[in-house]
């Protein structure tokens, strides 16, 4: 056997909703009026939060706070297409995914006054906590997948993470773990093009990240990530292949609009030209404008959702501050085991902690 | 003379000197290049050395890792993690081969490489960029732990670290990086393994490092009492000996660390205490430390980590003890 090929790929790309507003008819998918409403609206509630949260941490109320603003299409579509019972197991920007699936806004701002509180899983289910350390938690959406499966389940994990991510050991790991079990696992990367101040082509030398899974065996599949519509479609058939125990890696194009943090400071990495170029393809305006010509979204129906949007995130914050002033410290002895130790029970007496009984 | 610099400043002026220096130097980690590191710890230092000064994909095993195979071939890698925490992704390449490729290969090769970190609490950070992990760096036979705790304790301890034959876990408290300023000698190699007797007393002593130091220094100005305080700069190795000299001295002994409590560095410490110096204790060593949870979220970060009030309880107890 002299040399022979062994392994050819090819990795498709997907765009509904064109940059020029053109659409292609028949990849749009069939959503209600209803519905195309419902994910600009909430387009609409995740970039008010992110906006109004950046404020607040510039007046000092707020800690160190990701916003999303410019991938609010690659969260909310993919977010949209899963079903109540899915999971979503998120990093630390997916304010948008997370409302979506119905994280009220006042929880993610109590999570960035630096509160515990804002963490806890609303319901108890569906969701695991924002992982802090890049690129780890997508073994766990591995595990929901697979554990879902061995039980007999159909529900999915959808889990997010960067183009950064994509360079951690975990995420090679988990790519090729859900292969191996047949996981229901869906795994979408935003590659916003940048892992705070380092470039895609400086993060790796792959012509695409969707790629990565070929080498895993799962399927890999690029879609607009600007283009609502086009992850709503893509992401749905993921999660139906991840149903039948087919993992996929999606990987969403996309640009980081803002800041990596509010500690961040992208002038110092970042030309103004292509912020300026990505403005032009920001995921909002790119889909009013395609409700718009549907006839979907007149003046007024903006003008209804913006008030309503400004007064929820309002209320959010309010809700938010309230109680900040007379949170308990003890608390961070309360959740650490099921049953605290005696040598934590001691730290806590000390503490001036009360121990029942 | 040297300049009155701030810590992340020394940091930087250590690395350029030492790229200056040395032709194997290697500044490498994630952000460190462009950005010049969150912290701006290696700002500009890319522009001057552009081939030996490298932005790194987001990869501890990576990072870590790498350093190995650069130093077989003679190279010094000095890389940044970026917080503490994340070292844990490139844990197994520390604790399996940076630290034992000395002893592996019977001492031909090694890994003279200088893991800088910042670590610590009190800059109201997000989850998991506050910790500080040292029992479990000294508990890795080959390392070496090294706390700077000034901008010019920074420039010595750094200066050795990066000219160590051995690898250098080097913590940096996040908190005093931008902090005060102190004027930093030009030509400065504090040894590893040698504590520095940062105030001296008879009634008491006080081990501290990094951050807790100079929290330490803060409640020692409330007591009054002649109060001794210790900085041992390296964890490991230890220098037992201006410890327990202390020790046997005042006859009275508090370790300060903003790790959690159970396994720490204060454990370590106790026990040579006892074995040096028990028959000159007057009253247990005394704790004060983190407790046994997570780093809190920042809204809780001040309970957690402890305070001059903490460190000045601590002492009191050791004091009053009869
Ligand atoms: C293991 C680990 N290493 C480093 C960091 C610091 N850090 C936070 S975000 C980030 C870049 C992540 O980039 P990417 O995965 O592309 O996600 P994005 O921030 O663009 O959403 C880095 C290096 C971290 N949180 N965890």
């Amino acid at each position: 056997m002299p040399e022979e090929e062994r392994a050819q790929f090819t990795i498709r790309s997907v765009q509904v909703l064109s940059e020029d507003e053109s659409v292609d008819e028949e990849l749009v998918p069939s959503l209600s009026d209803e519905q195309l409403l419902e994910l600009y609206e909430q387009m609409k509630r995740s970039r008010r939060l992110d906006e109004r949260a950046v404020s607040l941490q510039r007046r000092g109320e707020l800690g160190t706070y990701a916003p999303a603003i410019g991938q609010e299409a690659a969260q909310i579509g993919s977010a949209f297409a899963m079903a109540e019972d899915d999971w979503i197991v998120p990093s630390f920007r997916e304010q948008p995914a997370l409302l979506t699936r119905g994280t009220p806004p006042h929880r993610i701002l109590q999570y960035a006054l630096g509160m515990e509180e804002g963490a806890e899983i609303p319901g108890g289910e569906g969701a695991l906590p924002p992982a802090i350390p890049v690129g780890s938690q997508p073994l766990h959406a591995v595990g929901v997948g697979w554990g879902e499966a061995l039980q007999g389940r159909s529900n999915v994990a959808v889990t997010y993470f960067g183009d950064g991510a994509t360079s951690e050991g975990d995420v090679y790991e988990a790519l090729n773990i859900a292969g191996v079990y047949d996981a229901q696992t869906v795994f979408v990367c935003q590659n916003n093009r940048y892992a705070i101040s380092t470039r895609l082509e400086k993060q790796t030398d792959a012509e695409t990240l969707a790629q990565k899974a070929i080498a895993a065996g799962i399927e890999g599949i690029q879609v607009d990530g600007n283009d609502v519509l086009g992850v709503y479609r893509v992401v749905q058939d993921a999660i139906e292949s991840a149903r039948n125990g087919n993992p996929v890696m999606v990987e969403a194009l996309t640009y980081r609009r803002s800041m990596h943090t509010t500690s961040d400071d992208p002038s110092v990495y970042r030309e103004s030209e292509e912020e300026t170029e990505w403005e032009a393809r920001d995921p909002i305006v790119r889909f009013q404008v395609y409700l718009e010509n549907r006839g979907l979204l007149d003046e007024e129906t903006k003008a209804t959702i913006d008030d309503r949007v400004e007064s929820e995130i309002a209320e959010a914050i309010d809700l938010a501050k309230e109680g900040r002033e007379e949170i308990d410290p003890a608390d961070m002895f309360r959740h650490v085991y099921a049953e605290m130790p005696p040598e934590l029970e001691r730290q806590y007496e000390a503490f001036g902690g009360e121990v029942d009984g | 003379m040297g300049e009155r610099l701030r810590m992340i400043e020394a940091v930087r002026e250590t690395l350029r000197e030492e790229l200056e220096r040395d032709d194997g130097v290697v500044v490498y980690g994630e952000d460190v290049a462009r950005a010049g590191g969150v912290f701006r710890a290696t700002e500009g230092l890319a522009d001057d050395y552009p081939d030996r000064v490298f932005d790194a994909p987001v990869a501890e095993a990576g990072i870590v890792g790498v350093g190995v195979g650069l130093a077989a071939t003679g190279m010094r890698p000095v890389p940044e993690i970026q917080f503490q925490s994340f070292l844990y992704q490139g844990f197994h390449q520390l604790a399996q081969h940076v630290a034992r490729i000395r002893s592996r290969t019977r001492g031909t090769i090694s890994c003279p490489m200088t893991i800088r970190m910042p670590y610590g609490g009190g800059i109201h950070a997000l989850e998991l960029h506050s910790e500080s992990f040292e029992a479990g760096f000294a508990h890795i036979p080959g390392l070496q732990v090294v706390f700077p705790s000034s901008p010019a304790e920074t420039k010595g301890l750094l200066t050795s670290a990066i000219r160590s034959p051995d690898p250098v876990v080097f913590m940096e408290p996040t908190r005093l990086y931008r902090s005060f300023r102190e004027e930093v000698p030009d030509d400065h190699e504090i040894p590893l393994g040698e504590a520095r007797v940062a105030e001296a007393g008879d009634d008491v002593t006080v081990i501290a490092w990094g951050s807790m130091l100079r929290e330490t220094l803060d409640a020692v100005e409330e007591i009054d009492a002649s109060v001794e305080v210790v900085d041992p700069r390296t964890l490991y190795p230890l220098d037992t000996e201006t410890i327990t000299d202390s020790v046997k001295k005042t006859g009275r002994c508090v370790v300060v660390h903003e790790a959690p409590q159970t396994g720490g560095m204060a454990g370590e410490i106790t026990s040579r205490v006892n074995e040096e110096a028990f028959l000159y204790l007057e009253a247990p060593v005394e704790r004060v430390t983190g407790y046994d949870v997570p780093v809190p979220l920042f809204a809780r970060e001040d309970a957690y980590v402890p305070d001059a009030d903490r460190i000045e309880t601590g002492i009191r107890n050791a004091l009053e003890f009869s």
